[in-house]
């Protein structure tokens, strides 16, 4: 798997997520370009089919990024997406895919250096777990 | 309305694997709203299905739509082209949709994607819960509005059994004891002198007792 280069979809967030995403940037932050960051206004706005598509058109790996705990700018959009994204897990398990490959994450606006570290780590386990068998198959 | 939830995807699997082109075939109503087989969760499945065809080499031609009403002649008229351009179709109505379709179109193998569950409301979002049994002989003017029949696990007619405990069922601490819902209710509107009047035992020929029930309304029908 050594030159596995997985396509990960990363839905951030206006307020929070993809704020610290700019900020990443403008700090010179460097993040794998695996990560495709797609703006959303809010975590609890990224709906399951949205998810499932994503895996369906061959991601990899998915991640929702809302705001930290208490911090939404919809008062609680990011616990409603913590709820949608623990069902698209058993979905996925459903389906037979690892859930590992589906995560929610909480990054606040001022957290460029989390940001970048999360699409790091997130890159190093969707690597570490292979390519998507979807993606795989479907190419045959 | 009638609520369902999805079977689970390995029995749906398993139903349309010999065929290749499937109409995956949702419903605007009651399904809609309890969220289980409505245009979004059409979606959702024709994903999980293709998905799982694909994980295992092959893939199938899932067509989506949703339809106003699965349980009415005349919406399902309107699908005769799109069900000849299928091998097999996966109804997410309730079990009356299925059956609506696999009379209309007889030679079309028909299966259900959801496990109809019961008349209900909702109680908050995302939770539903059983209201009523179609009992044919609504008992809800003597009840203080509240069901006996669906509510009491034991169906009793007249006050809890020994088993009603501060205010639930014996069955479950999640569960109202519909009696005490009732006598609350009675006592609220002070109707208390009504829960001494016996309910004589209940008639089950109106509650599909005799057989499959049927309405026939002579103005209407033609
Ligand atoms: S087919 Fe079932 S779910 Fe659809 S409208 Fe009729 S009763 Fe409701
Ligand atoms: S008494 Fe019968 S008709 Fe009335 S709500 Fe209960 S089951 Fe339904």
């Amino acid at each position: 798997m050594e030159n596995f280069e997985p396509v990960i979809v990363a839905f951030c967030c206006h307020y929070c997520a993809y704020t610290a995403a700019d900020m990443a940037g403008s700090q010179r932050l460097p993040y794998p370009s695996n990560v495709k960051i797609i703006r959303v206004p809010c975590s609890g706005q990224v709906d399951s089919l949205h998810i499932v598509k994503a895996f369906e058109k061959g991601a990899d790996g998915v991640y929702v990024a809302g705001c930290l705990d208490g911090d939404c700018h919809f008062k609680n959009g990011n616990v409603k997406a913590a709820k949608r994204i623990a069902y698209v897990q058993k979905y996925l398990e459903e389906i037979g895919l690892e859930s590992e490959r589906l995560e929610m994450v909480n990054i606040s606006a001022g957290m460029g250096h989390r940001f970048a570290e999360v699409a790091s780590t997130i890159t190093e386990k969707i690597r570490k777990l292979g390519p998507s068998p979807i993606k795989a198959s479907a190419s045959l | 309305m009638i609520t369902a939830e999805r079977k689970p995807l390995e029995e749906l699997i398993e139903y349309i694997k010999p065929f290749k082109r499937i109409l995956l075939l949702g419903c605007n109503e009651c399904v809609t709203v309890c969220a289980a087989g409505g245009r979004k969760e059409v979606g959702m499945l024709a994903s999980g299905l293709q998905m799982a065809r694909l994980k295992s080499g092959t893939s199938v031609e899932i067509q989506q739509h949703t339809i106003e009403r699965q349980c009415d002649p005349e919406y399902v008229e309107e699908l005769a082209s799109m069900i000849d351009g299928a091998d097999a179709v996966l109804s997410m109505a309730c079990g009356c949709g299925v059956q609506q379709i696999a009379m209309r179109y007889k030679d079309k193998p028909v299966f259900p994607a959801l496990n109809t569950k019961f008349m209900g409301a909702s109680e908050r979002q995302g939770v539903w819960a059983e209201r009523c049994q179609g009992c044919g002989d609504c008992l809800l003017g003597i009840t203080g509005g509240i069901c006996p029949i669906s509510r009491c696990a034991k169906q009793l007619m007249n006050g809890p059994c020994g088993g009603s405990t501060t205010g639930k069922c014996e069955i479950s601490e999640d569960v109202d004891c519909a009696w005490q819902l009732i006598w609350d209710r009675l006592k609220t509107l002070g109707l208390t002198e009504r829960y001494l009047d016996i309910i004589p035992a209940k008639d089950w020929r109106t509650g599909g007792g005799s057989g499959p029930r049927k309405i026939i309304r002579e103005d209407l029908a033609e």
